[in-house]
C-alpha cells in the first residue's frame, strides 16, 4: 500500500482527488468573491448574512441547489437535457489533468511529477476538451425545446468556432517558441533569467499574444464582455433558460471551472506556471515537499490573479453587440494573431525564437499596423444616416444641436 | 407627426485608433471600478444595515412616515375630533369617534381614532388640514405587521408612536393646542408658556 502510494500511479491518483475536491470548494467561493467584487466596485456590501462576513454564503447556495425542486419541463428532450449539464460539468472537470500543479518531487530516490497525467501532447488534450464544453451548452439550448435557449446555443457555437482560431494561433505562437506540447517542458525554460534578474517568461517575448489570450479565453469561458449566450436581457438565460436546482448548478460550477483551467492554462503557457522568479524553491531544481507545496502555492496564487482581472473586467465593461463580437474576433484578433504566428514563424526560423528583442520588435510591428489600419479606416455610415436627403439647417426658434 | 426636417442627424463622433482598439478605454474603465471597489474597502460603504441600523440622515421635520397624534403639555390628546384631517384625506384612512370631552379648555375629544395605516398613501393632507397640529408624519418608518388588522393603528398606538418621536421631531413652535391665543375656552385658565421645545 505504502508502496503504491509513493508511486507515480499514486501519487497522480491522490492529486486528482485533491485537486477536484479542492476544485469543487474553490468553484463556489469563486461565486462568492464574484458577489463580493460585483458589491464592492458598485459601493455596496455583498452578502454578508450567512456567517461572519457571509463566508457561508456558497454553503447556503449549495443547500438551495441540492434541495431545490427538480423540474424537467414537460416539452424537454428528455435524455439530452440531462445529458447537457453532465457533458459541462465532466468537461469542467478533467481538463485539469495535464496541468504542472507542482514541479517534480523526489520520493524515496525517485522523481515524481505533481501532475496528473504528463502525456505528450498535454497542450492539445486541455485544447480539446475546453472546446468540448461548447457541446454541453449546444446540447442544453436544443434539449430545452425553447427558443431562447436554442438563440443562446446557436450564439455559444458561432462564438466558440470563432474564438478558438485566434485562441488556437496564440498557443501556437508559444508552441513554435518553446519547441514542445507538454505543459512541464513549455515551464522550465522559462525559470531561467536575462541579465540575471528578469525572469523569462513568455509574457516578455509576446505581450500581445498574452493579451490576445486573455481576451479569447474571457470570450471561450462566455465572461463578459463576451457573454451572449446567457444574455439575460435578450434571451431570459440563454441556453439554462430551463434548467434549475442541482442541473442549474453544475452549468454554474462549469463556468467557474472553466475560468480556472484556462487560468491554470494561460499561467503555464506565459507567466512561468509554478515560477516565482528570485525564489529558489520554485526553481525547478527544488525537488523537497516544501518546494512541491511553495510551486502549488505560486500557481494558486496566479490563478486567483486571472480570476480576479476576470470579475474585475465583469463589473466594469458592458457587453458586446454579436456582431460586434464577430467582427471583433474576425477583423481584428484573427488577422492580428496570423500575422504574429507567421513572424514568430519567421524567428524561429532565423534561430531567434527565444530573443526578446526580435521577439518584442515582431510584437510592435503587429500592434503598429493594427494601430496604423485602425487608423486609417474611417467608418462607413450605415443605416438612416446613408439614406437621408441632406440634413436642412435648423428652423429660426427651432431648437439647435449646439 | 414628426417631418424629416424636424430630425437633426448628428455625425457620430470618430473614434481615433487607440479607441478602436478598445484596450486603452477597458483600462480607464477598469481604473474607475478599481477606484471603487479599493474605496468600498477602505471606507464603510453607505449602505444602512438596516435591521441592526436605522436611518438617522431623514430631515425630521418633513420625512412622512408613520403618523402619531400629539399629546398637549398636560399629556393629554391634542386631538378635538374636528374631523378636518379625515375629510382632507385622499385615501379615506382615517376613522374618528368624537365624545363629549371630559375637559373644560375644549369641546370634543376622539373617542375613537383610528388611522389604517395599509390605505394611506403618506402624503401628509392631514397634518396640513389639522387646526391644532395634533396629527402629524414622522420620520418613523419600519412599519410591519402581520395582519391587515394590526395595520390599523388605534388611538392609543398613535399616542405612543408621539411618545416615541417626540425626541426626534419636536412639535411645532408655538403649538396652538394650549388656546391660549385662539380664544378658546382655556384661554381663562391662564398664560401658557411660549415656547416648549423638548
Amino acid at each position: 500500500m505504502r508502496e503504491f502510494l509513493t508511486s507515480q500511479l499514486g501519487v497522480s491518483i491522490v492529486l486528482a482527488l485533491v485537486v477536484f475536491g479542492v476544485m469543487q470548494g474553490v468553484v463556489a467561493y469563486c461565486i462568492y468573491f464574484e458577489r463580493k467584487i460585483a458589491a464592492w466596485t458598485q459601493d455596496r456590501i455583498g452578502p454578508n448574512r450567512v456567517g461572519p462576513w457571509g463566508l457561508f454564503q456558497p454553503v447556503a447556495d449549495g443547500l438551495k441547489f441540492i434541495f431545490k425542486e427538480d423540474v424537467i419541463p414537460g416539452h424537454v428532450d428528455k435524455p439530452l437535457f440531462l445529458l447537457a449539464p453532465a457533458v459541462i460539468f465532466f468537461v469542467g472537470c478533467i481538463g485539469f489533468a495535464a496541468i504542472p500543479w507542482g514541479g517534480q518531487w523526489l520520493l524515496n530516490g525517485k522523481l515524481l511529477d505533481i501532475q496528473v497525467a504528463n502525456p505528450d501532447i498535454g497542450l492539445l488534450y486541455i485544447l480539446g476538451v475546453a472546446s468540448m464544453s461548447v457541446y454541453g451548452v449546444v446540447l442544453g439550448g436544443w434539449a430545452s425545446n425553447n427558443k431562447y435557449s436554442l438563440y443562446g446555443a446557436i450564439r455559444a457555437t458561432a462564438q466558440m468556432l470563432s474564438y478558438e482560431i485566434p485562441m488556437g494561433l496564440c498557443i501556437l505562437v508559444v508552441v513554435l517558441t518553446m519547441g514542445t506540447l507538454r505543459l512541464e517542458e513549455i515551464i522550465l525554460p522559462q525559470t531561467s533569467y536575462w541579465l540575471g534578474v528578469i525572469p523569462q517568461w513568455n509574457v516578455f517575448l509576446h505581450p500581445l499574444a498574452f493579451v490576445i489570450l486573455f481576451i479569447t479565453m474571457l470570450a471561450e469561458a462566455n465572461r463578459t464582455p463576451f457573454d451572449l449566450a446567457e444574455a439575460e436581457q435578450e434571451l431570459v438565460g440563454g441556453y439554462h433558460t430551463e434548467y434549475g436546482a442541482l442541473k442549474f448548478g453544475m452549468f454554474f460550477l462549469a463556468e467557474y471551472a472553466h475560468m480556472i483551467t484556462s487560468s491554470a492554462l494561460a499561467s503555464v503557457l506565459f507567466l512561468g506556471g509554478w515560477h516565482l522568479p528570485w525564489w529558489s524553491w520554485t526553481q525547478p531544481e527544488a525537488t523537497h515537499l516544501g518546494a512541491v507545496l511553495a510551486k502549488m502555492l505560486v500557481l494558486s496564487l496566479k490563478i486567483v490573479g486571472f480570476i480576479f482581472v476576470m470579475m474585475w473586467i465583469r463589473w466594469t465593461i458592458p457587453r458586446f453587440r454579436f456582431d460586434q463580437l464577430m467582427r471583433l474576433a474576425w477583423k481584428g484578433l484573427i488577422p492580428a494573431t496570423l500575422a504574429l504566428f507567421v513572424l514568430a514563424a519567421v524567428l524561429l526560423y532565423l534561430g531567434r525564437q527565444r530573443d526578446p528583442a526580435w521577439a518584442l520588435a515582431v510584437n510592435a510591428a503587429t500592434l503598429a499596423v493594427c494601430l496604423l489600419l485602425a487608423g486609417s479606416r474611417r467608418r462607413e455610415v450605415t443605416g438612416r444616416a446613408a439614406n437621408l436627403p441632406a440634413v436642412p439647417a435648423p428652423r429660426a426658434g427651432q431648437w439647435s444641436a449646439a | 407627426m414628426i417631418h424629416n426636417d424636424d430630425i437633426l442627424e448628428l455625425d457620430e463622433p470618430q473614434l481615433s485608433a487607440a479607441e478602436r482598439l478598445y484596450l486603452p478605454q477597458i483600462l480607464g474603465g477598469m481604473k474607475t471600478t478599481l477606484r471603487h471597489l479599493g474605496r468600498t474597502l477602505l471606507n464603510r460603504p453607505f449602505t444602512v444595515q438596516y435591521p441592526e441600523e436605522q436611518r438617522t440622515n431623514q430631515r425630521a421635520e418633513n420625512y412622512r412616515g408613520v403618523h402619531r397624534l400629539n399629546r398637549d403639555e398636560q399629556g393629554r390628546v391634542a386631538c378635538v375630533a374636528c374631523y378636518m384631517c379625515s375629510t382632507a384625506c385622499p385615501a379615506h384612512c382615517i376613522h374618528i369617534e368624537a365624545g363629549e370631552s371630559p375637559w373644560p379648555d375644549r369641546e370634543k375629544y376622539p373617542v375613537k381614532f383610528d388611522l389604517d395605516e395599509l390605505r394611506c398613501i403618506f402624503c401628509g393632507m392631514c397634518e396640513e388640514a389639522c387646526p391644532v397640529d395634533a396629527i402629524e408624519l414622522t420620520p418613523h418608518y419600519d412599519l410591519v405587521g402581520r395582519s391587515r388588522e394590526e395595520m390599523i393603528l388605534g388611538k392609543e398606538e398613535l399616542l405612543a408612536i408621539y411618545d416615541e418621536t417626540k425626541d426626534r421631531k419636536l412639535r411645532k413652535n408655538p403649538h396652538i393646542t394650549g388656546y391660549s391665543g385662539t380664544g378658546g375656552r382655556g384661554a381663562a385658565q391662564g398664560p401658557q408658556p411660549e415656547t416648549a421645545y423638548g
